[in-house]
């Protein structure tokens, strides 16, 4: 099954990056879910919790942001966020 | 009297010898701090990239106007932000930025513009208001190490000054001054026009399978510009204060190390006169002696 490329940035460092199989994220009416495939799509972010799935009940990163966006294009997703509150997981060795 | 030089010099020395110690010191932390004010600029890149590509995307796809890409004819006053240092000791790094800012100052008001100063770091703002300016909005913060929040901030009011009525003191254009950092060497002031915002990154490319895609946007496309375009000129912002804050830390690690030369330049010279000034001594007692005895001996 193809696999989703998922950048998670916060304004001043990048929070984790990789391959992913969901991406979880707060939109502004409600929790939108993203698989391979999607449409491209970008959408606002209201405070609460992202979430990035490597593997079904596998959480590689979860963090609780303030608000951003995400944007979707062939596979690749872009979660920006303002500021990142907490991080629990792994965090990429980029950041 | 002879021995007053002596002493003179000697005093010379030692205060020369103290300033070389803190140049050296504000050299060596400014050398420390710059490849960390790199890194931050390198790890605030990727949110950059990140939103100018969404504003681009969204821009290609969508013919929504929004108030802040259009002109505002109605009013004629401008902001302009200069993004300063808050401390001197970096050799011309200040004085060229404020050059530059009162430079483009004077050729706003030659177009017939109204200057609404805005100034960011104490170096910019002890400027203008030693000289009676009046500033729109001032901010002192760790230059060489900004936060993205104190960014915020800053672009929140400037944002709210140029989203606000003309009889509330809206501004019609946004300039920001700041120091670009090209490299350790090389630092140039730049003038950047923010607002009215133009994406100047080009229609995004479209991958070699498909056609162009058609972005879904929730809620809405102009929901989604709103809190872009707030966010990208947050991030443009904060990234013009981390290039400022690298540019400010090369430029006072260079002023501090010639500054260190000069100081051991100094201690040298006064060094030699210092030694000149005790064999002068030397001599004139000597012969002062040595006359004493003939003197006695003559008698």
């Amino acid at each position: 099954m193809a696999e989703l490329n998922v950048d998670l940035v916060a304004a001043d460092r990048k929070v984790w990056s990789g391959a992913a199989r969901e991406v979880s994220a707060p939109s502004a009416d409600g929790q939108i879910g993203i698989l391979a495939g999607h449409t491209p799509l970008l959408a606002v972010l209201r405070p609460g919790i992202v979430k990035v799935s490597t593997a079904p009940g596998q959480v590689a990163v979860e963090a609780q942001v303030s608000g951003g966006f995400v944007s979707v294009d062939a596979n690749v997703v872009t979660i920006v966020v303002d500021e990142i509150t907490e991080v629990s997981g792994r965090e990429s060795a980029l950041a | 009297m002879a021995g007053g030089s002596q002493r003179v010099y000697k005093q010379r020395i030692k205060s020369t010898q103290s300033l070389k110690k803190m140049f050296r010191a504000q050299e060596l932390i400014a050398a420390s701090r710059i490849s960390k004010a790199r890194g931050r600029t390198a790890a605030a890149a990727p949110y950059e990239r990140a939103i100018t590509r969404a504003v681009s995307a969204v821009a290609t796809h969508t013919s929504t106007d929004h108030p802040l890409t259009s002109e505002r004819p109605d009013t004629n006053r401008v902001a302009v932000l200069v993004i300063a240092s808050d401390r001197g000791m970096a050799g011309s790094y200040s004085a060229s930025l404020i050059r530059e800012s009162e430079r483009l100052v004077a050729q706003l008001t030659a177009e017939g513009k109204d200057v609404a100063l805005y100034a960011a770091g104490r170096r910019a703002i002890s400027f203008y208001r030693y000289r009676g300016r009046e500033l729109a909005g001032q901010w002192s913060y760790g230059s060489d190490h900004p936060q993205s929040d104190t960014a915020a901030e800053i672009a929140d009011t400037l944002l709210g000054a140029f989203l606000a009525p003309v009889a509330e003191g809206g501004v019609g254009e946004l300039h920001v001054v700041y120091t670009q950092f090209v490299n350790m060497v090389t630092q140039r002031p730049r003038v950047v026009r923010m607002l009215p915002l133009e994406v100047v990154e080009g229609v995004a490319v479209p991958g070699e399978h498909e056609t162009l895609p058609l972005y879904d946007f929730e809620p809405s496309p102009e929901q989604v510009l709103d809190s872009l375009l707030p966010r990208y000129v947050r991030s443009r912002i904060f990234s013009f204060m981390l290039d400022a804050a690298a540019s400010e830390l090369a430029s006072r690690q260079r002023a501090m190390h010639t500054a260190t030369d000069n100081a051991e330049d100094l201690i040298r010279t006064y060094t030699r006169l210092a030694n000149q000034a005790r064999q002068a001594d030397i001599t004139q007692e000597i012969s002062e002696i040595v006359s004493g005895a003939d003197a006695l001996a003559a008698s």
